[in-house]
């Protein structure tokens, strides 16, 4: 048997389509512990590669012999060097092409749905780290919404749909991934939109998102309604697209809503997540789609592999959105919160512009799950 | 002060998994209780040495970052402790209620002590203890200290087989050390 390298795009496929997989993640054991590749018919095995140096004897005896097995670590150099032993020894087994660092990078579009007059809305997919973006795309005209930091990805995309970047927009300022929203519009030559009040220490110029503005992308016009909703941080804003979308941000996701605490004032902002999560998102219709900026668990996928889901749903059936106690409401999202996302403060000087990493450093940064939900 | 080692390892310029599997490679022609040094560029050896060493029962002793080159420090298992022991040992609370003019005489390797050390503590590390023991004045109460309390009942035993007559073995020593400490 030889070795055969997988491609993050493979690897997405089997996650989205819920298909088998054993993975035998040669990371060492905190690595593990703290992140890993995520599908609901995953299997895992975790020994790191420095404890089979001298050999994959120990082991063979855990490793299935049906079943495909994919080797998997931080960048890819150990995978091939345990993959190529394991091979040696006759099994079916494959290593994750560039690593933990190449799936937390990937990002593939799904689209959602036609909107009016032929214009288009996608959901960009972040398996690696749960995280999703969108692009609206309208005559030959596009908003990216929540972009990411591999900005090449929403550029070729328009590419290929040969539309403009013209407007990029952040729901809030991010704390668990870098955001490419400033480095997407000055590329397309477009506008960066911010909610001011997340921006106090913003180092550029960009355009303030606030609550009633109406962005319009594309001949056709379709609306994109900003709607000031607090509580994740003080500036968060939720846009409406086409009367149909509610893209909620960090606010409200599927199976969870937002913590307030990574900007140090969950206190202070308690208030403001229970205002918008239970006055003024009930004053919307029902029939809004929510498209969060973050999943958490791979059975919030659909199978097409979008994430969304009718807001009159989530009243019924979102844990969040059914705290009726105050106080209740107030411990849950305060105590016993999950660790903060890995290098959550030097991201968010990131996103402000204060600091500016090499993208070696803003990888490393970006490692692990995006924690920025209260379950 | 400079760290001295018995061994250098140069790994930069090699990515995962080599550091680690040159590191293995290396440990095997070190003596127990020696250091070595791995010089490497990966940023992920640090995490994965450290877990490397902590299942291995070596010592990881830290890292220092000069110029984008790691220089880790790793010192190899100790071997069996032998039978005899210093009569005059002595917890770490007496330690840190000794009296003024007492000497703390660390005997750990020069790596150990760089990377955190009780203030004022003299470092002789316990191969250089024969041809050095005259810097240590015989007419002050003597603490001998290192990790875990083996090494300094030695150094204790030489001592005292010299003629120092005020000298107490600290245990267990540095392991459990919760008192200040600072780095060199």
């Amino acid at each position: 048997m030889s070795l055969q390298p997988m491609k993050p795009s493979e690897l997405a496929t089997k996650a989205v389509n819920k298909e088998e997989l054993f993975i035998l993640d040669v990371r060492n054991e905190d690595a593990f512990e703290d992140w890993k590749v995520e599908g609901s018919n995953f299997e895992y095995m975790n020994v790191p590669y420095f404890d089979l140096i001298d050999g994959v004897e120990e082991i063979m005896d855990d490793l299935p012999k049906d079943k495909n097995i994919l080797v998997v670590c931080a960048k890819e150099g150990s995978s091939v060097m345990v993959g190529e032993m394991l091979a040696d020894e006759g099994l079916e087994v494959s290593y994750l092409e560039g690593g933990m660092k190449a799936w937390s990078e990937h990002l593939a579009p799904v689209k959602i749905r036609d909107l009016t007059d032929g214009g288009e809305l996608y959901q960009f997919v972040r398996l690696g780290k749960g995280c999703l973006s969108y692009m609206v795309l309208s005559g030959e005209e596009a908003a990216v919404i929540d972009a990411n930091r591999m900005t090449d990805i929403y550029t070729d995309f328009a590419r290929e749909k040969e539309v403009t970047i013209n407007h990029t927009m952040d729901t809030h300022l991010h704390a668990d991934h870098i955001s490419g929203g400033r480095a997407l519009a000055e590329e397309s030559g477009g506008t960066y939109w911010l909610p001011p009040k997340d921006a106090e220490g913003v180092t550029f110029d960009f355009e303030p998102l606030e609550d009633g503005n109406t962005i319009r992308v594309g001949e056709t016009d379709i609306d994109i309604q900003a709607l000031y909703s607090p509580g994740h941080t003080i500036g968060s804003t939720s846009f409406v697209i086409d009367g149909q979308y509610l893209l909620t941000g960090d606010i409200l996701f599927i199976a969870s809503i937002g913590r307030p605490d990574l900007a140090g004032k969950a206190e202070d902002w308690v208030q403001d997540l229970r205002t918008t999560l239970y006055e003024r998102y009930k004053e919307l219709s029902d029939n809004l789609i929510v498209l969060p900026a973050h999943y958490t668990a791979t059975e919030e996928l659909n199978d097409d592999g979008s994430v969304q889901e009718k807001l009159s749903v989530l009243y019924k059936e979102n844990h969040g959105l059914n705290i009726e106690d105050e106080a209740e409401f107030r411990k849950t999202v305060t105590e016993n919160l999950p660790p903060q996302p890995n290098a959550y403060q030097e991201i968010r000087e990131t996103n402000m512009g204060q600091v500016a990493p090499d993208s070696e450093r803003k990888r490393e940064m970006e490692i692990g799950p995006n924690r920025c939900a209260v379950r | 002060m400079s760290i001295t080692t018995d061994m250098q390892l140069d790994a930069k310029g090699l990515a995962c998994p080599m550091p680690i599997v040159k590191t293995k490679k290396m440990m095997k022609d070190l003596e127990a209780g020696q250091v070595l040094e791995i010089q490497a560029t990966d940023q992920g050896s640090t995490t994965d040495l450290k877990a490397w060493a902590d299942k291995s029962g070596h010592q990881y002793l830290g890292t220092n970052e000069t110029d984008g080159i790691l220089y880790h420090y790793v010192r190899k298992a100790d071997e069996e402790k032998p039978e005899k022991t210093h009569p005059n040992t002595v917890g770490n609370e007496e330690l840190e209620n000794r009296n003024d003019d007492a000497v703390v005489v660390d005997v750990r390797e020069s790596a150990e002590y760089a990377f955190g050390h009780i203030p004022g503590a003299v470092s002789l590390p316990l191969g250089e203890l024969d041809e050095r023991m005259n810097e240590i004045d015989s007419s002050k109460e003597i603490y001998v200290v290192c990790r875990t309390g083996n090494r300094s009942d030695m150094a204790a035993q030489k001592l005292t087989e010299n003629g120092y007559d005020k000298v107490y073995n600290v245990v267990p020593g540095m392991s459990e050390w919760s008192k200040e400490t600072e780095k060199s």
